[in-house]
């Protein structure tokens, strides 16, 4: 993998913006997509009560999980489904490679699981001398590219079709300067249906698992997820614990959901219900901790584990749309991102909740309700009182604290924002600062209101 | 102590107290000419939808708008002379070339624009999905307004596979450009019967 | 309109960053409130919410703060400020272990200015006159924060409580937005830390804003505005960015 993670935020940043016009492209389209999910949802008079029965039943979930994963089991196993669990990666990936290598599988076709971005499965495996192929076309793109996908719904959404012709170029041997993306979709569809005939091993994520039936629902547009599946002789799928809804019928308030809020479409075109292996086949369901009960612990952050991963708080998120998935170092990328982020490490991820102004759009696209920006002030107070603030922005912090807590300090500070201009961070009058960098500093006035105020009111 | 006793152990330790799930009850669609919109909405999604009056204008239809000198195949006997039967024991992977499936779907959906297949209607699982052009047949009356409705019909359901299909195969992974044609079929036709 | 006697004493607020470099805002504030028959009193020993240091994960460090804005604001039946930020971290974080039911009070009295004419005054003319054209800027904690104004993001019936007001305003005329109500990306100490995404975000704002006719950018936060002002001053635009107060207070 390409590694981006000696830099914060930030500061990566800063370098995707280097490109305007990349950065005006991204923005456009995934705000287009934000437009589109805008409309869809608008024709639901009932949206935002779906909304909030989707967030409850989610409430039910992570409040009921213990018998919720019982039941899910029990129910797997009556239909035949062999059920694995595994605390983190490492026992994660070690279960997949198990079950490929007990079939003598060395090539497995994968489409799309964040989880398992999230484990480095393709790496663990390939280490292991078993080739992954990612089915989906931005995750198939970003593959080629040696690049994690920069979004969960939009994989590759950061890279201009000129790129994508390049690398198609490079590793598919199409004519140099293709770029249109129907011919180099045609292209991938030709490439991967080799890959989906040849594949005895598929492995897939899982959308939505009902504990009622045991069965698990898998969603996607391209038809990659059941083209893998329907030709695999062992079928895999990985599941974080959150993924459980309780019964059958709750099905139709997420699926409602999930892809106006994702795409603006009324659904995605493949809602697929996996419930038992087929004749001669082995299916197996692995679910995966991974920090999800640690999160559970934390009573600020668990309702984080209701995401139902539609991407929609990246496509409304400006701070996304301006910096591109990349550069939040994670694999789940944008607001969503940030909170789940610091739960996994926090030191590597300190800066993530800081990417953010709290502008709370995120919050109020979320289909289950997330409060995602609560949520990012609140990590903002952890991450600072675990120690890991950078050392001289506590220091600043604490000057500027004393000083603003003492009305004395504060008048003596100095007339017409002399105090000002040397202890507000965002105006701190020297050169080094970077609020002069692309703004002027605001004019200060000849006295402030406080003073006309003594001279004239009182 | 194994895995599963681990996490089962750290679930039920850090899982807050038990709140209620909501009545989903009042979430239900009007029934006004489901039918009309189904059709519509099927279409800005990229299908194409036929009202017709019975299996003999399908046949008709398909013969018009697909090439019947390559591989059709169906679940319906009635379209046997037109079509090879699917046959559900054999290998999925013999039937990566087939142009054209003609399947039943159990009902549609007016909102949404897809239909409701089980493996019993897809003959073998891989069908819908392998074939270069998928059309379906099913009646006027089984179109329900949402998914509400939908998921009462299904129920706990007795199958090992199935899935919902709302039109043709899709991507927009490049430049967010449309591309209908991903890796599923490149085509969805619905044969409404009156 | 109330024309004689006060019914009510309203503290002003005026958070430490306009009293330093926007007094005219908040000599807008007090006027147009006496204007309205409201007796306002200005706390000398006012300085801030406390926002900047909480918002950077330092909110445990804002107890002095707090306390000193009790101590100067729990008297008054209302607290108001022209800055919808600043009212939504008291609204929302103001709190005292020595007098909570103080710190209860004033977090239900405390009113943004504009919501404080629309909600409170109830106010339905103004003899105010602005004859340009003005965008409107929303700024997040007011709008998704205080709900002024409806969000774009909701299926929910639209209103706009500075647009209520504006509409009163003689020879205003409001230009409407590409995108209503999208951050301007200032966000607090955000405007340093991510100086290019802030950047970024205030340039985009500006583009929709010139592109859409606006010679002014009004907001109800100042904090969104000297933001968006740098970058106007930077690229030496004629756009200018003026305070909702100064707009309602106007006369010819």
């Amino acid at each position: 993998m390409k590694q981006t993670e000696t830099k914060d935020h930030a500061g990566l940043a800063e370098d995707f913006i280097k490109d305007e016009e990349r950065v005006n492209w991204h923005d456009g389209a995934l705000w287009y997509i934000r437009e589109k999910r805008d409309i869809a949802s608008k024709q639901i008079p009932e949206w935002e009560a779906l909304r909030e029965a989707a967030s409850q039943i989610k409430n039910n979930v992570i409040s009921n999980l213990h018998d919720y994963l019982l039941q899910f089991e029990a129910n797997l196993t009556k239909n035949g489904v062999k059920v694995h669990w595994a605390n983190n990666a490492d026992e994660h990936n070690a279960i997949v490679y198990s079950i490929l290598k007990a079939k003598g599988i060395t090539e497995m076709v994968k489409s799309k699981s964040m989880l398992t971005e999230e484990c480095h499965l393709n790496e663990y495996l390939e280490e292991r001398g078993i080739g992954v192929i990612n089915s989906d076309l931005g995750e198939y793109i970003q593959q080629l590219d040696n690049e994690p996908p920069s979004h969960i719904v939009l994989p590759c959404i950061h890279k201009r079709k000129e790129e994508i012709g390049e690398l198609f170029h490079e590793h598919l041997g199409t004519e140099k300067g293709l770029s249109d993306p129907t011919l180099l979709t045609r292209v991938a569809r030709k490439h991967l249906r080799n890959v989906f005939l040849t594949r005895r091993g598929a492995l897939t994520g899982v959308n939505f698992a009902v504990a009622e039936t045991g069965e698990y629902v898998v969603c996607t547009n391209e038809g990659n997820a059941d083209m893998g599946a329907h030709l695999s002789e062992v079928q895999i799928a990985s599941m974080g614990l959150e993924k459980i809804i309780p019964q059958k019928k709750h099905l139709s308030v997420f699926l409602r959901l999930l892809a106006r809020s994702a795409t603006g479409q009324p659904i995605t075109i493949y809602s697929s219900h996996y419930k038992k292996p087929r004749e001669g086949q082995e299916m197996h369901l692995i679910l995966v901790d991974a920090g999800r009960t640690r999160q559970l612990g934390r009573t600020d952050f668990r309702n984080s584990l209701k995401c139902i991963k539609c991407g929609g708080c990246m496509n409304t998120c400006p701070v996304y749309r301006k910096s591109g998935g990349l550069s939040y170092h994670n694999t789940i990328s944008g607001p969503i991102g940030a909170i789940l982020a610091p739960n996994l490490d926090m030191k590597k991820h300190a800066d993530l909740p800081y990417a953010s102004t709290l502008c709370g759009s995120c919050s109020n696209v979320c289909p289950v309700k997330i409060n995602i920006h609560e949520q990012l002030y609140k990590w903002r107070q952890v991450i600072v009182k675990e120690g890991y603030a950078a050392n001289t922005k506590a220091l600043g912090m604490k000057a500027m604290a004393w000083t603003l807590a003492s009305p004395e300090k504060f008048s003596t500070a100095g007339k017409a924002g002399r105090w000002f201009l040397h202890n507000i961070p965002f105006v701190v009058n020297n050169k080094f600062n970077p609020w002069y960098k692309q703004r002027e500093m605001p004019e200060g006035p000849k006295e402030s209101f406080a003073e006309w105020y003594a001279k004239n009111e009182k | 102590m194994t895995t599963r006793e681990q996490i089962l152990e750290a679930v039920l330790k850090n899982q807050p107290e038990s709140m209620p799930l909501p009545d989903i009850g009042m979430f239900k669609g009007g029934d006004d000419d489901t039918v009309r919109k189904y059709i519509d909405i099927f279409k800005t999604i990229g299908g194409a939808a036929y009202l017709v009056d019975d299996l003999e204008v399908v046949k008709s239809m398909v013969a018009e708008q697909f090439d019947t000198t390559k591989r059709i195949a169906t679940t319906l006997p009635e379209m046997q002379d037109i079509a090879e039967l699917i046959a559900p024991a054999i290998d999925p992977h013999l039937y990566e070339d087939v142009e054209l499936a003609i399947i039943r779907g159990h009902f549609s959906v007016a909102e949404n624009g897809a239909v409701w297949l089980t493996e019993e209607v897809m003959g073998q699982r891989i069908i819908p999905y392998i074939c270069q052009h998928l059309a379906v047949v099913l009646t006027a009356e089984s179109i329900v307004p949402t998914l509400h409705e939908a998921y009462e019909r299904i129920g706990l359901g007795d199958y090992g596979f199935g899935g919902f299909i709302g039109g043709p195969s899709k991507t927009a992974d490049i430049e967010q450009a449309l591309v209908l044609g991903a890796h599923g079929p490149l085509t969805m036709t619905v044969y409404i019967i009156r | 309109m109330f024309v004689t006697g006060y019914i009510m004493t309203v503290g002003l607020f005026i958070p430490c960053y306009v009293n330093q470099f926007y007094p005219d805002a908040a000599k807008a504030t007090l006027q147009l409130l006496q204007k309205l028959g409201v007796e306002v009193v200005y706390p000398a020993k006012q300085t801030c919410c406390g926002q900047p240091m909480a918002n950077s994960g330092f909110a445990h460090l804002t107890s002095d703060c707090d306390a000193l804005f009790i101590q100067n604001f729990a008297e008054f039946d209302y607290i108001v400020a022209p800055s919808a930020s600043c009212v939504l971290h008291v609204k929302d974080h103001l709190h005292s272990a020595e007098n909570e039911g103080k710190a209860e009070g004033i977090r239900g009295k405390i009113y943004e200015l504009v919501e404080f004419l629309t909600d409170v005054l109830k106010i339905e003319k103004l003899d105010a006159v602005f004859p340009h054209k003005v965008g409107i800027h929303h700024s997040c904690h007011g709008l998704r924060g205080l709900y002024l104004s409806q969000m774009t993001e909701l299926n929910a019936a639209p209103f706009s409580k500075p647009q209520q007001l504006l509409n009163m305003v003689s020879g205003l005329e409001q230009v409407s937005l590409d995108r209503p109500d999208e951050c301007c990306g200032f966000g607090g100490t955000f405007c340093v830390a991510e100086e290019a995404v802030s950047v970024k975000m205030g340039k985009d704002r500006v583009t929709d804003h010139s592109k859409n006719g606006a010679e002014y950018i009004t907001s109800s936060d100042l904090s969104c505005l000297m933001h968006l002002e740098g970058i106007l001053h930077r690229n030496k635009s004629k756009v200018k960015v003026v305070h909702i107060a100064e707009i309602l207070n106007a006369t010819v």
